[in-house]
């Protein structure tokens, strides 16, 4: 029987130490496979670090809509020892290893950034193999299994390259080993070079000599390797495609999202994951407007747009500057991560009691305290919910894939001035750093919403004054902004009276108190059921799982595989957490006699909110707190092992280099 | 206009004889003064006595938190920068839990004017050591004398980089207001010390103490006030050529030193020769000051977003055949 053979449906992995350029060896790949018609998912891990420690980007390419990674890989790809060490054992014995033959001899004691635990299980896998510890025995043992071998001798190609182009030093062109791994990927895989060329010019823009430097060795190392297994299991072909594709990652769709909603002010304080957004902003701080409802004239002699990114000296300013920045009007946020979040506490409360439109976008990654900045965790949930001394209403948003990112993004802001109150962003590390195609989405139905707000003309006087916290016409009052004419207002910290100076009064506490809750019922009856909340599956599952955030990719993917075998499996996916809308979930989750909490964190948060609300409890819990983001492979595992009836009540994922 | 066009009718509650009265006074006959209309005007104060002055001045008030009153005002006025914006802060508020901002205010020189109400207590929490009480001294409700020395508000104003720095006296009304006058139209970050005393937790740096009651003339019995007026002994604090920028920098931290017998108020510094905040953004965004964060349209008449995308996203599209 021959071997299957796969076509277009690739996990590729490439790791080196962090600052070596294994950023752009896998934006190349990525890229050159999006060229080619293909989809893309690519997720990225790295350690808290500059430069040395290991970092890997885990790819998978295919003909459709990637929104996940699996545990497996099929296309190892190494330019140094570490990489192999730590991967090798992950390849698919139908995969392939590329690695440089001038490491056989490198043991695994020389490599000093490999942690003792790993280290000492690596061994105990060799020894059981009957092998030694040099580089040369786990890829012996690789081979036994049937993974295909594919030396690339990097340090000759490179003194050919460096023959060619005139280099006096190799040095200088050290970061060429990169693109020599992803071109003898590529040669593996059978795919169109010319499609690796475009991503290098794309990627190296305007530098003719190093797209041409890397293109050459880059071809050297794709015939090489092509001639070493012309028969590899794997091939990527292009595919012709007729519509766009948007190439992002979750922290880019999030910026997009508040740019299409309007910010024109955003604070930060560099902290990761969340940094990457407010640098992105940055970069284009220069704004485009169309002409949308205006008259040409009035649209032609207006001033350019632009929004401000302030970096400010610490996470208090960049809450309290965004607060402030909102006061007078313009669209505002500031975005940061667990550490940062913890330092805004009192600025939230103070935005929640103000009653101002404040945006903040949180990247959670892994806590508490430090935790692992790097790493991903979805353990802000509660938080979130709570965060701030006494009680202050806010808007709690999660999204959970690229399109949610854009979509919350705009949204947030909508609902900060319509409901005047702080509305946290839930993002996570999985999604900022992730990168994807995605179908450009279609974001016609966004329409940007105020909120009330007084104008000057109001016929306001000494007599009848402006009342910033008006009293007698519903919760929200119409929001005056500082420096309009006629609606000078006060905001303070204390509990306030309508004019905003300070009481202790006790049955204007009370109403005021009221007035700001008012305004979360008022937001649970107006948001749409479709933001609230996606349900997937068949409506009258006996299983249901309930999830936020970015397990959202994951758990598709988990599902359209169990769906395809037949499985009764329903998933609610939920997007507002905060106003909790209970009916709906209720609905949903009343007939279910399986239910699954499915978070990346200890505690499963979500699952206690659902409880505290609803009443109804989960049945079963698959929860994963090391890190590392789920993958599909492990969440169909574990949900199959549910399903069969196998499983404990909490089982917890720890897959993951 | 007249300082009572900037009055409330919030009743105040401050101690009788609060040296904040003399800043409340003020403020509002400079606002009168320099014909300010009170809708362009936004003053933003931390958490303290000082704090509750936004109450009673009839302009934008914003009463923040303790130490932030800082980045709230950078806000607004990054935000809106045709605003005119005033800070206020208690010295606790100002230079103990706010002394990170105090510190990146100067790094920007943002046009705006920051008034530290200095009192040397924190009156409001009844009266322990605030950062500019003198190391040893005990007052009234302190168990023991200082232990911590105090922060010299002058200096670390210019180490900074505040471009206009000034100490006032608050039962110095006359002086007081063109001080705030000069602060709140010079062009870049004003800092502001104001002696102020509180009259019931301060009882060593009071009224009297300022006034020099207790060190009276032999003969005429006259007090011999130890605040003394820089420009009265003819102290020039202008940076005139950014060359003079050592010698200048260097006699204003002279001054700042003198303290006990001797306490000079007036403009210890000025340079002209920074650019503000404001202009380094035009650097970056040229239509920043005309069409301000605040002020741009975001969305057509039905919501439309204006905000047009197109150009960033084709740069992160991948076109089909």
């Amino acid at each position: 029987m021959s071997p299957a053979i796969h076509v277009n449906d690739l996990s590729w992995l490439i790791g080196g130490p962090q600052g070596s350029g294994v950023d752009s060896s896998a934006n190349v790949f990525a890229r050159a496979c999006a060229a080619g018609g293909l989809n893309v998912f690519g997720k990225r891990e790295f350690y808290s670090n500059i430069m040395g420690e290991h970092s890997y980007f885990a790819l998978r390419a295919h003909t459709n809509l990637v929104r996940s990674h699996i545990d497996a890989v099929n296309v190892l790809a190494t330019f140094e020892a570490e990489t192999v060490f730590r991967h090798a054992r992950a390849v698919t014995d139908d995969g392939a290893i590329v690695y440089d033959p001038a490491l056989a001899k490198t043991r695994l004691s020389d490599i000093p950034t490999i942690e003792k635990r790993l280290a000492a299980d690596l061994k105990t896998y060799l020894i059981s193999h009957g092998v030694g510890e040099t580089i040369g025995d786990l890829l012996a043992a690789a081979k036994q299994r049937g993974v295909a071998l594919v030396p690339i001798p990097f340090k000759d190609l490179l003194d050919q390259i460096a023959d060619e182009f005139q280099i006096d030093q190799l040095s200088k062109i050290s970061r060429v080993v990169n693109m020599l791994a992803v071109g003898a990927s590529f040669g593996l895989l059978g795919f169109d070079f010319a499609m690796m060329r475009a991503s290098l010019e794309e990627v190296f823009r305007a530098k003719a000599k190093i797209v041409n430097m890397n293109a050459a060795g880059a071809q050297k190392a794709y015939d090489l390797a092509r001639s070493l297994v012309p028969d590899f299991r794997y091939r990527l072909q292009t595919v012709a495609r007729k519509e766009p594709r948007l190439f992002l990652t979750g922290s880019q769709a999030t910026a997009l999202g508040k740019l299409y909603g309007g910010m024109r002010f955003q604070t930060y304080y560099p902290i990761t994951p969340a940094s990457d957004e407010s640098e992105f902003l940055e970069e284009n701080e220069i704004l485009d407007l169309n002409g949308h409802g205006l008259v040409p004239e009035a649209g032609g002699k207006e001033k350019g747009a632009s929004m401000l990114v302030v970096q400010t000296e610490d996470e208090i300013a960049a809450v309290t500057m965004a607060t402030g920045a909102a006061l007078t009007g313009a669209r505002s946020a500031t975005a940061t991560s667990g550490p940062g979040f913890s330092l805004m506490m009192e600025g939230i409360g103070w935005a929640s009691i103000n009653e101002v439109p404040l945006v903040i976008t949180l990247y959670q990654r892994a806590g508490p305290s430090t935790g692992m900045p790097t790493r991903h965790e979805q353990g802000d949930l509660r938080f979130a919910l709570h965060a701030g001394h006494g009680e202050s209403p806010r808007i709690v948003l999660a999204s959970g894939d690229f399109e949610e990112c854009i979509r919350d993004g705009f949204l947030a802001f909508n609902y900060a001035e319509r409901y005047q109150m702080p509305v946290i962003h839930l993002v996570d590390k999985a999604l900022a750093n992730s990168y994807a195609t995605i179908a450009p989405p279609d974001l016609s139905d966004l329409r940007i919403e105020r909120g009330a707000l007084a104008f000057g003309n109001n016929g306001y006087s000494k007599e009848n004054p402006y009342k910033r916290f008006d009293l007698g016409n519903g919760p929200v009052s119409p929001r005056a902004l500082l420096g309009q004419e006629e609606t000078i207002f006060w905001n303070t910290g204390d509990e306030h009276d309508e004019l905003g100076h300070i009481t202790e009064d006790p049955g204007l506490r009370n109403a005021m108190m009221e007035k700001r809750f008012a305004k979360l019922d008022l937001a649970s009856r107006e948001i749409p059921d479709d933001v609230k909340m996606a349900y997937f599956g068949p409506k009258d599952a006996g299983t249901v799982i309930v999830s936020w955030g970015s397990t959202k990719g994951a758990l598709l993917d988990a599902l359209d595989r169990l769906w395809a075998e037949g499985a009764k499996i329903g998933y609610l996916h939920l997007r507002l957490i905060n106003p909790f809308p209970v009916d709906t979930v209720r609905k949903f989750l009343a007939k279910a006699k399986r239910r699954i909490g499915v978070e990346m964190n200890f505690g499963a948060q979500l699952a206690g909110v659902v409880r505290e609300h609803t009443g109804i409890e989960m049945t079963h819990f698959i929860l994963k707190y090391n890190g590392r983001p789920m993958s599909n492979t492990e969440l169909y595992d574990a949900l199959r092992s549910v399903l069969g009836g196998k499983a404990e009540k909490r089982t917890v994922l720890t897959r993951g280099a | 206009m007249k300082p009572a066009d900037f009055a409330t009718e919030v009743h105040n509650d401050w101690c009788p004889g609060c040296g904040d009265f003399g800043i409340l006074r003020t403020i509002q006959m400079a606002l009168a003064e320099l014909r300010m209309e009170p809708h362009r005007v936004t003053i933003v104060s931390g958490i303290g006595c000082s704090a509750k002055t936004i109450h009673y001045v009839k302009t934008y008030g914003v009463h923040t938190l303790h130490g932030r009153a800082l980045p709230y005002a950078t806000g607004v006025k990054l935000a809106n920068p045709q605003l005119k914006v005033l800070c206020l802060s208690g010295d606790g508020d100002g230079l103990g839990i706010g002394g990170g901002h105090f510190v990146n205010a100067g790094r920007r020189n943002l046009d705006m004017l920051y008034v530290i109400h200095d009192n040397g207590v924190y009156g409001l929490t009844k009266g322990q050591a605030a950062p500019t009480l003198k190391l040893g001294v005990q007052t009234k409700s302190l168990a023991h004398p200082n232990i911590n020395d105090a922060v010299n508000p002058i200096w670390l104003a210019l180490a900074a980089g505040a471009t206009w720095v000034g100490r006032g006296y608050s039962y110095d009304i006359k002086h007081l207001v063109s001080l705030l006058k000069q602060g709140i139209e010079h062009k870049g970050y004003a800092f502001l010390d104001v002696l102020q005393p509180c009259p019931t937790y301060n009882d060593i740096n009071t009224k009297e103490w300022y006034g020099g009651e207790d060190r009276k003339e032999t003969n005429s019995g006259r007090p011999l006030p130890r605040v003394y007026k820089l420009e009265d002994e003819g102290f020039d604090p202008v940076v005139h050529e950014p060359s003079e920028l050592e010698k200048k920098a260097t006699q204003a931290l002279e001054k700042a030193l003198e303290w006990g017998d001797r306490i000079p108020i007036g403009v210890f510094f000025k340079s002209e020769h920074v650019p503000t905040f404001e202009e380094r953004i035009m650097q970056r965004v040229p239509t920043y000051m005309d069409n301000p964060p605040a002020l741009q349209a975001i969305a057509g008449p039905n919501g439309e977003p204006r905000t047009d995308l197109t150009r960033l996203i084709q740069r992160m599209t991948f076109k089909g055949a």
